[in-house]
């Protein structure tokens, strides 16, 4: 069993395990960590793979943005705050075992990827191009139609979430942008001229 | 494998992208539109629908000789034609019974039409879906259509509850289609359906093909309603505002006959002995699940649900044979079926009004006296969904129940006939109420203004016999459509 192979086992396990316990464990800022550290083992996989862009996508976007935001989300459902700083505490232990596994699996890559060696028959190569260059050609030539399609899908997740939350409550006080530019000097201010001082009444 | 964009692929999916192109002109001009206006998204969505079908009747290629568009990611052949044609009427009438529903209850938003666009898009690119993941994602376009449309009605605990059902369960088995598309691909090393056909006999493992199987065939089955992947059927049916249910419950039928089609026999075909037993299996289940519960029903839409699920497992009869004569008869009753059924839930919309849904049977008593036509059309599609002859329903079951014993599986056909009989009961019940029972009130039904609705309704009831009769040149379109 080559070193490589002794990763791949371990980057697979660790994301399976983290999987269970997305969808096992009560807590969900746990089952959110848990989430992140599945996916960050797919990213390892995929690096493994040699498919670098797509593990440094899935870890910016998915990890960096999607997941931070989801956390946030999770964890502002209690608006109370005192439990919200609670929180960091009481997560710590969790955060810092999600922490420390991702270390151990970034030391095994970047030890096993001095030991890889680039496949011959690697279809980008032998066109010349590289890694996100070759994904590219792939997403906008081959899978063409798909794309588009997914993009359609986006559409339709749009329109649909409007009939779906958009109320029109009557009553409520909306702002015209028009009409607030249009506004003059006049119709908000009116100056009046007044006398500097009263005219005292005539003493009794 | 990859050769560079090549324009004359436009022209095979241009009915598609003139359905595209229709629709978001649609989506900007109904921005502009009052509430009152409505009416003009009707007419321009139906005239969409109107002309896609030109145009795919104007594309429809030599029906022998299939062509692929975009590296095989699509098929355009003669089963695609009959099915987009189907697929965009079935639409077209969905949106037709759906008007008068929705506007009286203050539903008709723009966004009604738009998800029903979509979703006909969606079903397109289904059916003609030549590789695992345009299948896919065609799939996806409309699952997630639908699931915005049964939601529509947000006041409704009854259809929110739905539309969750429907969203969780149908996400299921969008996973569970996924997971086995990714172990085909894992076996076969390519998404293209005839490619993976191809490479078959030559997999290194073939027990990753059969797992791979195994939970397509449960997608497959959770998509088309077969029991026991059925539980969502009859809480969407009846939670879905019925003009909803209308169009759910009649075109993604004809969807999901091409879905099944075209990853079993035209990416699986070489593991057809393993499938076909499946399907037999599933066919029983749903023949005996969809007959049995439907006789408890007293909602008229759950009941129609149930009997969507015994129709599901006379569909599947015609692929137990795995040869062209018994796709040939299962799109035949995809056809069928969807015809009818836009009947009797489009009448549950027509008679419908605000504050009265007409749903339960009881609802129905008496219908004879207060209006003979409505209650003849009706009676004629419960006729038609029992098999009576000589309606359309009847051949449709004799086509498939011939294929199931050209396959050798005369058990299977008998278990059919045994379970059709027992289903007659409660088609004939609601026919029972309709004609024997007293009205609660013998005042003149108040029937909706919406004439185009009153006369299509009509018409689509009358097809009926008339294709019970003429049923040759519909089956001769089918039969050529699959080479035979």
């Amino acid at each position: 069993m080559t070193f490589e192979l002794v990763c791949f086992y371990f980057f697979g396990a660790v994301a399976a395990a983290a999987a269970l316990a997305v969808i096992s464990v009560k807590n969900p800022v746990v089952a959110a960590l848990s989430l992140v550290l599945t996916f960050f083992s797919m990213a390892c996989v995929w690096l493994l793979a040699q498919a670098e862009f797509l593990a440094v996508a899935l870890v910016l976007v998915y990890v960096g943005a999607v997941m931070v935001l989801f956390l946030f989300v999770v964890m502002m459902l209690d608006v109370d705050f005192a439990p919200v700083r609670e929180g960091f505490v009481r997560f710590l232990p969790v955060g810092v075992v999600v922490a420390g596994v991702m270390l151990t699996e970034m030391l095994m890559m970047i030890g096993v990827r001095t030991l890889q060696t680039t496949p011959t028959d690697d279809p980008a190569l032998l066109a010349g191009m590289s890694n996100m260059e070759w994904l590219g050609h792939t997403l906008f030539r081959d899978f063409l139609l798909p794309f588009e399609v997914a993009a359609l899908i986006l559409t339709v997740g749009l329109i649909a979430a409007i009939p779906l939350t958009l109320r029109h409550r009557s009553g409520i006080k909306t702002q015209n942008p028009g009409r607030q530019v249009m506004v003059r000097r006049e119709d908000r201010i009116r100056l009046v001229k007044m006398p500097a001082e009263k005219n005292r009444e005539a003493a009794p | 494998m990859t050769t560079p964009f090549n324009p004359a692929d436009l022209l095979a999916i241009l009915p598609e992208l003139v359905l595209l192109g229709a629709t978001c002109a649609i989506l900007l001009i109904d921005l502009f539109l009052k509430p009152g206006q409505r009416d003009i998204t009707h007419w321009l969505s139906i005239a969409a629908l109107a002309m896609t079908a030109y145009f795919v009747w104007r594309g429809a290629p030599d029906l022998r000789q299939a062509t692929t568009a975009f590296n095989g990611m699509f098929l355009h052949d003669g089963i695609s034609v009959v099915l987009k044609q189907f697929v965009l009427l079935m639409s077209g009438l969905g949106l037709l019974y759906g008007r008068n529903y929705m506007r009286e209850r203050k539903l008709l938003i723009g966004e009604f039409y738009l998800l029903i666009l979509f979703a006909t898009l969606g079903m397109m690119l289904l059916v003609s879906a030549g590789s695992l993941i345009s299948a896919y994602l065609g799939l996806e376009l409309l699952a997630l259509s639908s699931y915005a449309l049964v939601a529509l009605n947000r006041d409704s605990a009854i259809s929110a509850e739905a539309a969750i059902k429907y969203f969780v369960l149908g996400a299921l088995a969008s996973g569970l289609l996924l997971y086995g598309m990714s172990m085909v691909y894992g076996a076969t090393g390519t998404l293209e359906l005839a490619r993976i056909s191809a490479s078959i006999g030559q997999v290194e493992h073939p027990g990753w093909l059969a797992f791979g199987l195994v939970f397509i065939v449960a997608g497959i089955a959770f998509k088309l309603g077969a029991a026991p992947f059925h539980m969502w059927l009859p809480d969407v049916y009846q939670g879905a505002p019925t003009s909803v249910t209308v169009f759910i419950g009649s075109a993604p039928k004809l969807a999901a006959f091409g879905l099944a089609y075209r990853l079993l026999e035209g990416g699986l075909g070489g593991l057809s002995g393993h499938w076909t037993l499946m399907l037999a299996i599933l066919s029983v289940f749903s023949l005996a699940i969809g007959n049995l519960f439907a006789i408890a029903q007293s909602n008229l839409k759950r009941m129609l649900a149930y009997s969507t699920i015994s129709h599901v497992g006379f569909l599947l009869l015609g692929f137990v044979g795995a040869m062209p004569a018994g796709y040939s008869a299962a799109m035949f009753y995809a056809i069928s079926y969807s015809l009818t059924a836009a009947v009797a839930f489009g009448m549950i919309a027509l008679l419908a009004r605000t504050g009265f849904e007409c749903e339960e049977i009881e609802d129905f008593k008496g219908l004879n006296q207060r209006s003979p036509w409505y209650a003849g059309i009706m009676a004629i599609a419960m006729f038609s969904l029992a098999g009576v002859p000589p309606l359309f329903g009847f051949f449709a079951k004799l086509l498939v129940l011939k294929a199931a014993i050209d396959a050798g599986f005369l058990w299977l056909a008998i278990v059919a006939i045994v379970f059709a009989i027992i289903g007659i009961y409660y088609y004939l019940r609601v026919v029972k109420v309709m004609y024997f029972d007293t009205a609660g009130d013998a005042t003149e039904l108040p029937l909706p203004a919406d004439l185009p609705m009153r006369w299509v309704i009509s018409l689509n009831g009358l097809a009926l016999i008339v294709l019970g009769f003429a049923w040759g040149p519909l089956f001769d379109w089918c039969n050529r459509a699959f080479g035979i």
